[in-house]
């Protein structure tokens, strides 16, 4: 019999297995990757400098992360709540609203951005009233906002509500009946057993939020130095032929996304051990 | 991140306790049901729900003649053809090299596969206009890859092949995901038991792997499907953008927005939001399937 595995998992199999697995991952993985970089730094250092620390470009860093600064912290709290609500009690239509609640995963980045300019454009349900009072939502910073905030809203929720259903009520309810108060059970009990699962879910919101592109274009009116996101200023310094700014700033973009995997990969690793632990 | 994968869509199996138990714990001694379904639900409908709806209310408002007029016109049409037809080949790609790449990471042991792991999950972390502008770079004309191409007369960059391209990179991982906690799952004795019984290795895999798979391998194309449909970012750099040629839908919404022409851009909002409920609910008709036949 073990010849006839030896032929299934003969190393000349395995071997060409791995090595097209690895090919295609470079390829399309690895490559671009490279090309980053190495574009960024295609007329050396010194322009590379410079391109991050022209006024619109920093104008734009600090606009992305004023936007992740309010977006995620939002999606915590909404993400937290939602996943009280659906794990520790139960009620009809549940399962209807984690679908609403992955909704913004299925909808196209340009039709998020899209159903703001509907909402609050200047043509748009609320646009007239909006104006009337001097508030711009469109075009400015709010709808930024806004927009980030609606493809980020499942993140956290969706890592929280499948580990808190998992983790059952026992521990909460041994806890009030020992007479602990709701919010002290929360932070002290509840919030222990969830921070892998939040952290992991905050550090992808947050990698989408600083990243987020389509929405985020639609809503900006790409005002340089005014409501341009990084992502939104590759895109003008791209068109402009101004290629080595243009990915210079994508560079720290693409620096964002390793840090994040790097993040993620320490997360899953202390978080897989820590479900371990918690079962056992 | 496993987002959109392995159970936006399934709800965990509901507690197989006895009724009398259920009933018991329905009064739960958890304080703070009205607030958090209170705050869950004003701000999901704010922020989603409200929102979502006014390309519904606008499509509604325009009456069906100037609908169709919109939403089916040619250049419509085109575009919907482009975005679904190159969704769809590079799915079908991502569901082949995929299946491989979850096959290698989970059955074999190599140097450096714990960062190959990691770094599977790059199109979820590296933002698309990231990922677009580098793409082109490669795959253009004068680009690393897109050298060895133009004199053959293949253009990858600025066509239908190279929005295809950008969204194999998209959407990789969603099929990864979806595939690799099942074949962890899978147990090598049943191959085994196969093997020993004279079945050969392809056999194994069409009899055997293939069908314990199918049900995730199908989730995976699906949302690797649905992302490329309204993908956007990654895409335009590298389409070249010529209406009927290498126009995506989401891209022909924004031309319209940028024309004013809302109501247009509502109409193509609404056939591309009913495609991708429809995705969706075929997601979960999947699921349930799979379910259906694991229990069974």
């Amino acid at each position: 019999m073990n010849d006839i595995l030896a032929l299934f998992r003969t190393v000349r199999a395995r071997h060409f297995l791995i090595a097209a697995a690895l090919a295609f991952i470079a390829l399309f993985l690895v490559l671009p990757l490279v090309a980053v970089f190495t574009e960024a730094l295609s007329k050396g250092f010194a322009a590379y400098g410079s391109a991050l620390i022209e006024p619109d470009a920093l104008a734009a860093v600090k606009l992305t992360l004023l936007v992740a600064a309010i977006s995620v912290p939002v999606n915590i709290v909404f993400g937290i709540c939602a996943a009280w609500a659906v794990a520790k009690f139960d009620f009809p239509g549940k399962s209807l609203l984690v679908t609403f609640i992955d909704l913004p995963f299925s909808v196209s980045p340009v039709v998020a951005g899209l159903i703001y300019v509907l909402l609050f454009g200047a043509q748009g349900w609320l646009g007239p009233w909006l104006q009337d009072r001097d508030i711009q939502i469109i075009f400015a910073v709010p709808g930024i906002v806004l927009a980030t905030v609606f493809v980020t809203f499942p993140f956290v929720a969706r890592e929280l509500i499948p580990l808190m259903n998992e983790q059952g009520r026992d521990d909460e309810e041994a806890a009030l009946s020992l007479g602990a108060s709701g919010f002290q059970t929360f932070l002290r009990v509840t919030l222990p057993n969830i921070r892998w699962g939040l952290l992991y879910g905050v550090l992808l919101c947050n990698a989408r939020a600083m990243g987020e592109f389509g929405a985020v274009s639609v809503v900006s009116g790409h005002l340089r130095g005014l409501t341009n996101t990084m992502p939104l200023h590759v895109e003008i310094l791209y068109n402009e032929y101004n290629f080595v700014a243009a990915f210079a700033v994508a560079s720290l973009l693409a620096l964002l996304a390793l840090v994040t995997l790097i993040l993620k990969s320490i997360v899953e690793w202390r978080f897989d051990y820590h479900r371990r632990s918690v079962a056992h | 991140m496993e987002i959109a994968l392995s159970s936006p869509l399934q709800m965990p199996a509901s507690p197989t306790s006895s009724e009398p138990a259920r009933r018991a714990r329905r009064k739960s001694v958890i304080p703070g049901f009205g607030l958090t379904m209170g705050l869950t639900l004003a701000w999901l409908s704010l922020i989603v729900l409200i929102p979502l709806s006014t390309v519904f209310v606008r499509s509604a408002g325009m009456g069906i003649s100037d609908f169709v007029a919109a939403g089916f016109a040619p250049r419509a049409l085109a575009a919907y053809r482009i975005s679904f037809g190159t969704a769809f080949a590079a799915a079908v790609i991502n569901g082949v090299f995929g299946l491989l790449t979850a096959w290698v990471l989970v059955r074999y042991d190599f140097p450096g596969k714990r960062i190959i792991n990691a770094l599977v999950d790059l199109p979820f972390a590296l933002p698309t206009a990231v990922a677009g502008i580098a793409l082109t770079a490669i795959y253009a004309g004068n680009g690393w890859i897109g050298q060895f191409f133009e004199p053959l007369g293949i253009q990858l960059a600025y066509s239908p092949l190279g929005i295809t391209l950008a969204l194999i990179f998209i959407g990789l991982p969603f099929v990864v995901r979806s595939v690799e906690p099942v074949l962890e799952d899978l147990s090598i004795e049943v191959e085994e038991a196969a093997l020993s019984l004279g079945a050969r290795p392809w056999q194994v895999f069409a009899r055997v792997i293939l069908p314990a798979i199918l049900p995730s391998l199908l989730t995976g194309f699906a949302l690797a499907f649905a992302r490329g449909v309204g993908e956007y970012g990654s895409v335009i750099f590298i389409a070249g953008n010529m209406p009927f040629k290498s126009e995506i839908a989401p891209l022909l919404i924004v031309t319209h927005l940028e024309q004013y022409d809302y109501a247009a851009a509502a109409a193509i909002a609404t056939v591309m939001l009913i495609a991708s409920f429809a995705i969706l609910l075929a997601i979960n008709l999947v699921q349930a399937w799979s379910r259906k036949r694991l229990s069974a």
